[in-house]
């Protein structure tokens, strides 16, 4: 039974690993690329999350309405299914425009560019994101827009 | 009556053999295993499903603490120390610090470096105690007129010149994303468009796409 229990032992401390950190990658897009040689995406197949804070996530697909009728309020455990959907309905067409705002924290970043790869959306972009969609996010979640 | 009588054999086997070795492995095991050194900058890193393990060699790590103060250090190879010592002369020339011999060295041994460029001189002379994320003013990068990160990648890609440069960032959960963005700037101004950030591994949630391409064994992407 020693000679057993020893042979676990030395077997176990041989072969264990300590967990070691994972890497993400990302690639950057080159910006000095002209826009008219940018792809531009397809409306019906487009998907926009916006990221705010305390861990906000709004999203909207295809275009913002002028009256931000299509802006909708989400989270991080719903973004999920509604990610789902869009990739049933839009198929190939799926590009996820991601926008973090000045508010969003480094993790809610890392948590949507997880949830793309989850979900396998091969086709993901972040961009900067705009006045008008950060003032829907203010405002949504009770602030006064921003001094411009 | 013919029947032999079978010798009766104790039971106790001497393990004092036995003892020897396994005291001398795990004395050997106990006095060569290298402790985690306590980490100056403490970062609580976020969660990903991403399962490939992170380089080790040939890495620029840039660190992003809770309060978005950015730290620059390299890896513990000897060749990643090097090239620290190339960065570090670089940008000594290039903003004529005019720092010596002595205090390039006392930088390269630093684990990372995490003051404004005017103030490598001051960093130079601390020790290693005194090095940490609540005391270190961090590398600016926070607005775009002054990110020095653009200044230390270059000398980076510069140093690493016709080797693989692996550009590792470690943010934590709580930093703000404009400083990432700023890194992300400092990145692309120096035509750097690949790197990877560090994550802790966390297992598939069952029923996802991914979860069904890994189960069906095809490659991930």
């Amino acid at each position: 039974m020693v000679d057993l229990g020893f042979l676990l032992i030395t077997f176990f401390i041989f072969t264990t690993t300590m967990s070691q950190p994972t890497a993400m990658r990302l690639a950057l897009p080159d910006d000095k690329v002209k826009p008219e040689d940018q792809n531009k995406i397809k409306q019906s197949g487009a998907l926009t999350i916006l990221l705010g804070k305390d861990n906000n996530v709004f999203y909207y697909e295809g275009e913002l309405a002028p009256d931000g009728s299509n802006f909708k309020a989400s989270n991080f455990k719903s973004i999920r299914d509604e990610i789902i959907t869009k990739k049933q309905q839009a198929d190939t067409n799926l590009v996820v425009v991601i926008k973090p705002n000045d508010e969003s924290t480094y993790k809610n970043f890392i948590d949507i560019l997880d949830e793309m790869s989850i979900n396998v959306v091969k086709r993901y972009a972040v961009v900067d994101i705009s006045s008008v969609e950060d003032r829907y996010i203010r405002l949504t979640e009770g602030e006064p827009a921003p001094q411009q | 009556m013919g029947r032999p009588k079978i010798a009766r054999k104790s039971t106790n086997i001497d393990m004092t053999a036995m003892c020897d070795v396994a005291f001398l492995l795990l004395s050997f095991f106990i006095l060569t295993t290298k402790f985690k050194p306590s980490e100056a900058v403490p970062i609580n890193t976020p969660t990903s499903v991403a399962n490939k393990i992170a380089p080790e060699t040939n890495l620029l790590l840039i660190s992003l603490n809770k309060d978005g103060k950015v730290f620059l250090s390299v890896g513990d190879s000897k060749n990643d120390k090097d090239k620290k010592e190339d960065m570090i002369k670089a940008i000594n020339q290039e903003h004529n610090l005019g720092l010596t011999s002595g205090e390039i060295d006392a930088l390269k041994k630093a684990p990372f470096i995490g003051v404004p460029v005017a103030q490598l001189k001051q960093q130079a002379h601390l020790t290693t105690d005194q090095m940490t994320g609540a005391t270190l003013p961090g590398i600016p990068c926070s607005d775009t007129l002054n990110n020095q990160m653009i200044d230390w990648i270059s000398a980076a890609v510069t140093a690493y010149q016709g080797e693989k440069l692996n550009l590792i960032l470690k943010g934590d959960n709580v930093a703000k994303y404009p400083v990432f963005k700023n890194i992300l700037t400092a990145f692309k101004k120096n035509e750097q468009f690949k790197f990877q950030m560090v994550t802790n591994p966390v297992s598939v949630p069952n029923g996802t796409d991914l979860y069904r391409e890994n189960i069906s064994g095809k490659t991930q992407m």
